[in-house]
């Protein structure tokens, strides 16, 4: 497990801002956040690379927080994998092993069943400047690996692989994490990754933690508009509730039971629906609006309607546009279900 | 555009040509000038040959304490930022700008009695004026930027992740030095060694300062020349080049990446 207290790094012209943050023995979590936002600095503050101003952090239990790297027991995977170029792919794998009572029979009965779970052993003597994206990973994660470290920590390990070598490593860290039961902290800003992998995800902005929780509460419910708009929502945007009402400008839409101090209403693209209206005439809880801008992006197309002053952004299948015969310009009617509306 | 006809690349070539004959012209015409005779006589020189040795050992010798000294140096400024740090490196380019005079008259008011560093020195036996000592470390003081400029440089093109991870597999900071920095580092600590060597070889400046005597090649040959002319300089200066162009090629032949050469 690793526990976070009021975690505080400052850099020239960036600091973490004290981070809280608590993941469970055995857990899968991944660290989401844009670039720029402190991801790999909590990563390598877990691993005792970068100084720390204040704070405390525990790992597997220890107070690992004025520790040298080398005492944590926390093994990293960077993106570009970090190998040695001076040494072959085996001796790169047992790099860590003398650190750690390699010699024994343990440390090299690891090795060796590692080589061979990751489909090693043909590269054994190969140079490690020879090997393609994925065999460099998996390289990189046997050498983490070989010292039975407490926590596996991953920098963004899949964004630098080809997309069909990225599934195959995806695969491979589950099945792994599976066996091991290891507590991995994988920072990354692809959704597929927090997708598939994660049991708990962070979003970090600026140095701060905006929202913790599982995949489905973060990307469902939201609790800030920051995290709103990361996750995909791409309309976010400032509402007034009252008497079961939400005014987004001009537009009111009736949502019965609200009467809060919500500031924002996130809506999914997807969840904003459009009828051609060319006579103007909306159905009764439509509203009138027009297309302000289509852009295509292939089997999808994105769509800008204004309605009342409030821009929505929506999504539509290329070919739904086309059978339709929405183009820029067009008069809709825009349906907004109110279930589909997240306040904040 | 053709290369062949980007006016560019034609102004390029003759600027390089005129750079390139500016260097050579003079060398080749004075390598080729003694006649094997003289070069034959002044082999068998044994005050030419003791300066000749002198100058690689003395240089040698600058270069190595260059390197025990200058490796931790140079690495501290290529890993880590704090401040000053822009003075220490304009401190260690110092010995390249100022007049190398200089450097001898620096290091001899230091030498004195009347300075407390000059009195611990003769306190330990060390004398500065006329000895080799002092010519190890005028020619050390006057090389050292050389040295961790480069070395600087070496520890600068390793990605700082691969010493992160070494350390995170269990090695110690030193373990991670000797185990992934050095070899990876070594062919530049051996070219700023050589560059080092190279700058300490062609010291005149503030040899003849702080040591005319014990007399290493430059002074041999500025004395040759003075008293006798350039017919009886010339040769000393050929078998320095001579001597220095061997053994340069065979550090750079040692150090070279032969991956990146195949």
């Amino acid at each position: 497990m690793i526990h976070l207290h009021r975690l505080s790094v400052r850099l020239p012209g960036f600091s973490l801002k004290s981070v809280d943050l608590s993941i469970e023995q055995g857990e899968f979590f991944c660290l989401l956040g844009p670039t720029g936002a402190g991801k790999t600095l909590i990563l390598e503050s877990v691993a005792g690379i970068v100084s720390i101003v204040d704070g405390r952090i525990i790992v597997s239990g220890r107070d690992v927080t004025g520790l040298p790297p080398e005492w944590r027991g926390v093994g990293i995977v960077y993106q570009d994998c970090a190998l040695f170029p001076h040494l072959n792919v085996e001796k790169n794998i047992h790099y860590g092993l003398r650190y750690h009572n390699g010699s024994n029979r343990e440390g090299r009965t690891r090795c060796r069943d590692l080589i061979d779970r990751l489909g090693l052993a043909s590269l054994l003597n190969r140079s490690v400047m020879t090997l393609s994206g994925g065999e460099k990973q998996r390289v990189a994660l046997a050498r983490a690996l070989a010292t039975a470290p407490t926590v596996l920590l991953l920098d963004e390990p899949l964004a630098s692989l080809d997309p069909c070598f990225r599934e195959d490593i995806r695969d491979l860290f589950r099945s792994l994490h599976r066996e091991t039961g290891l507590t991995v902290l994988m920072v990354t800003h692809d959704f597929t990754d927090a997708h598939s992998l994660a049991q708990r995800v962070a979003i970090l902005n600026d140095g701060h933690i905006e929202q913790t929780g599982t995949v489905d509460e973060v990307f469902r419910r939201p609790s800030t508009a920051f995290v709103a708009d990361f996750v995909g929502m791409k309309n976010v945007l400032p509402v007034r509730v009252k008497n079961g009402t939400l005014s987004i400008g001009a537009l009111v839409l009736a949502m019965p039971g609200e009467n809060g101090t919500h500031r924002f209403a996130a809506i999914r693209p997807e969840h904003i629906y459009l009828h051609h209206a060319p006579s103007g005439v909306v159905s009764g809880d439509g509203f009138a609006g027009r297309i302000t801008a289509i852009s295509n992006q292939g089997l999808l197309a994105e769509l800008a309607v204004e309605a009342s002053g409030v821009t929505f952004k929506t999504v539509m299948l290329a070919s739904s546009l086309m059978e339709m015969g929405l183009r820029q310009g067009a008069a809709v009617d825009l349906h907004i279900d109110p279930a589909d509306v997240h306040l904040i | 555009m053709q290369p062949g006809r980007d006016p560019l690349v034609w102004l390029a070539v003759a600027s390089s040509t005129v750079i390139v004959a500016f260097i050579l012209v003079p060398l080749v015409e004075m390598m080729t000038q003694p006649t094997m005779a003289s070069l034959k006589e002044t082999l068998m020189d044994r005050d030419v040959i003791r300066s000749i040795r002198l100058s690689m050992v003395t240089s040698g010798a600058a270069a190595l304490i260059a390197l025990v000294f200058g490796t931790p140096l140079a690495y501290l400024l290529a890993r880590h930022r704090f401040p000053g740090k822009k003075i220490l490196e304009s401190i260690i380019d110092l010995p390249i700008m100022i007049p190398h005079p200089v450097v001898g008259i620096a290091l001899l008011s230091i030498a004195g009695r009347n300075h407390p560093l000059g009195r611990l020195m003769q306190a330990l036996g060390l004398e500065i004026m006329g000895t080799v000592t002092g010519l190890i470390a005028v020619l050390t003081f006057v090389g050292l930027p050389f040295y961790i400029n480069t070395a600087k440089a070496g520890f600068e093109e390793i990605p700082p992740r691969l010493e992160h991870v070494s350390r995170s597999l269990g090695a110690s900071a030193g373990g991670t030095f000797f185990r992934v920095t050095l070899p990876l580092a070594w062919r530049h600590m051996v070219v700023g060694g050589i560059m080092c060597m190279a700058r300490a070889v062609s010291e005149f400046g503030a040899v003849i300062i702080v040591a005319y005597h014990p007399m290493v090649a430059p002074v041999m040959i500025y004395e040759r020349f003075t008293a006798y002319g350039l017919k009886y300089s010339q040769p000393v200066a050929v078998w320095l080049i001579l001597v220095c162009l061997v053994l340069f090629l065979l550090m750079r032949m040692i150090s070279l990446d032969r991956k990146a050469t195949a």
